[in-house]
């Protein structure tokens, strides 16, 4: 039988009608189609399926849909303004080559935001702290650690 | 994925009932983080989540001279808590080195408890720091402490529509250190070879020459130097994860320490008795043999840096070099 819950995905309230056992990564690519948040490895370990959850990274393949109800989602399509400007941390993603097959930056870019949102100015450690939970088999880590430093303008 | 319904009751004594009506077809869920992966993997298979997250007043930490850890509060709200780092140390170590921040952020440390893994991080710190577990079901409530609540690998003493209410940690005694190893490969998002908590309480918290403690020497050196001091240790603890069936104390080890005089020959004492109380295993991540040796090494390390945060508690808050 399906469920109802309402909650604000990337500043819209929504309303949906759900299978109660979806996780929250079904929900935003099958039924929601926003296919921007990736599935990596569907369990937890990878971080390339983070979204912010009240503001604070989570991975959406381990979490039930259920429990979104009444909370504030962002994915990767929010991060764009109004105008269709991307977000400063994915311009520095760009112009530092902090992607290349581009599958965990949705994830990394959401984590470097929940971070620079809390802590405008980090360190280099808590940089690697805060991008721990997103595995990147391409980068070598480096230009994504220099990408969000110079977009926390050091 | 199969499906289940999601239920969220919104009082404990709601979920109690739903726990007793739905029976083995039920699995309880706080954050999820291990039953959403144990659903995937088909490991389990109900027919009902049942969450606490629709309960008020769940989350919250409260230090009222004993600790109370309410049971939906996340490893992250731990991890921020001056209180918990400053007080009970290695609690705030486990939370650092658990999961990732999406992990932390969701999962909780009751959760992390009644999954009753022999690995869990949070385990051996809740065994030395002496955590009660209050636990409630239709017949009512009890506590039991968080030794006898682990009854082997996935298995606690929790029956049937019976959860977990709060975790109360007592206050610890003057000049208590306390701190939590996670013997890994990664620095991240790793399942732990060993982990190994000890709190010591001392007599006092000054020598006459603390810097000793930031010496890059050796710690026999250390132990040697600061055996004139004459400290003795009032109380100790130690824990041991991944090292038996379920998280253990070294119960033996202690004995020897405890009310005696700190010397580096006890320490390798009791670091030694530690290791031969333990029953570790040989498994994909390391050997029997490698776990013994290493528990001789870090309970001695661990108790060194118990140490050091009772007699410079501002330098070592935070984890920087494990001795």
């Amino acid at each position: 039988m399906k469920k109802s819950i309402s909650f604000v995905l990337n500043g819209e309230p929504v309303r949906a009608e759900i299978e109660p056992h979806l996780t929250l990564l079904h929900l935003l690519r099958d039924e929601l189609e926003l296919t921007g948040t990736k599935e990596g490895c569907g369990m937890g370990e990878c971080g390339a399926c983070t979204v912010l959850l009240d503001g604070r990274p989570v991975n959406s393949c381990i979490l039930p849909a259920m429990e979104v109800d009444g909370k504030n989602v962002t994915t990767i399509e929010g991060l764009i303004d109004a105008q269709g400007n991307l977000h400063p941390i994915q311009k520095a993603f760009i112009e530092h080559g902090a992607i290349q097959c581009g599958f965990c930056t949705p994830g990394m870019v959401l984590s470097a935001k929940a971070l620079l949102d809390e802590n405008p100015k980090p360190t280099e450690e808590e940089i690697r702290n805060a991008i721990a939970g997103n595995l990147c088999r391409c980068t070598g880590y480096l230009q994504i650690v220099q990408a969000i430093k110079a977009a926390s303008n050091q | 994925m199969k499906k289940f319904d999601y239920l969220k009751p919104r009082t404990i004594d709601e979920a109690l009932s739903l726990l007793n009506q739905y029976g083995k077809r039920a699995k309880l869920v706080a954050g999820g983080t291990d039953v959403m992966v144990m659903i995937k993997q088909k490991r389990i298979s109900p027919d009902v989540l049942i969450s606490l997250s629709g309960i008020t007043g769940l989350d919250q930490i409260q230090y009222d001279g004993a600790l109370r850890i309410g049971p939906m509060v996340t490893h992250r709200q731990i991890e921020k808590s001056q209180v918990i780092r400053k007080e009970f140390s290695a609690l705030a170590d486990a939370v650092d080195v658990l999961g990732s921040i999406q992990i932390r952020n969701v999962a909780t440390i009751a959760g992390n408890i009644c999954n009753a893994a022999p690995s869990a991080d949070t385990a051996t710190p809740l065994l030395v720091l002496g955590a009660q577990v209050k636990i409630k079901g239709l017949k009512g409530e009890r506590t039991v402490s968080i030794e006898s609540f682990f009854k082997g690998p996935g298995e606690t003493v929790l029956e049937e529509g019976e959860l977990v209410t709060e975790l109360i940690i007592p206050k610890p005694l003057p000049f208590t250190g306390s701190a939590y190893w996670k013997h890994q490969r990664r620095l991240a998002l790793d399942l732990p070879i060993l982990g190994v908590s000890v709190l010591l309480s001392l007599d006092r918290n000054r020598i006459s020459c603390p810097d000793i403690l930031c010496a890059t020497s050796p710690i026999s050196t250390v132990l040697h130097a600061m055996e004139q001091e004459g400290l003795v240790c009032k109380e100790v603890r130690i824990g041991l994860g991944v090292a038996a069936p379920t998280p253990m104390r070294a119960i033996k080890a202690e004995g020897l320490l405890r009310g005696k005089r700190i010397s580096d020959e006890l320490l390798q004492e009791v670091a030694e008795t530690a290791s031969n109380e333990a029953q570790p295993r040989d498994t994909i991540r390391a050997e029997a043999w490698y776990r013994r040796e290493m528990i001789r090494v870090l309970v001695r390390r661990m108790a060194m840096r118990s140490i050091e945060r009772v007699i410079r508690p501002e330098e070592t808050v935070f984890p920087t070099r494990a001795w």
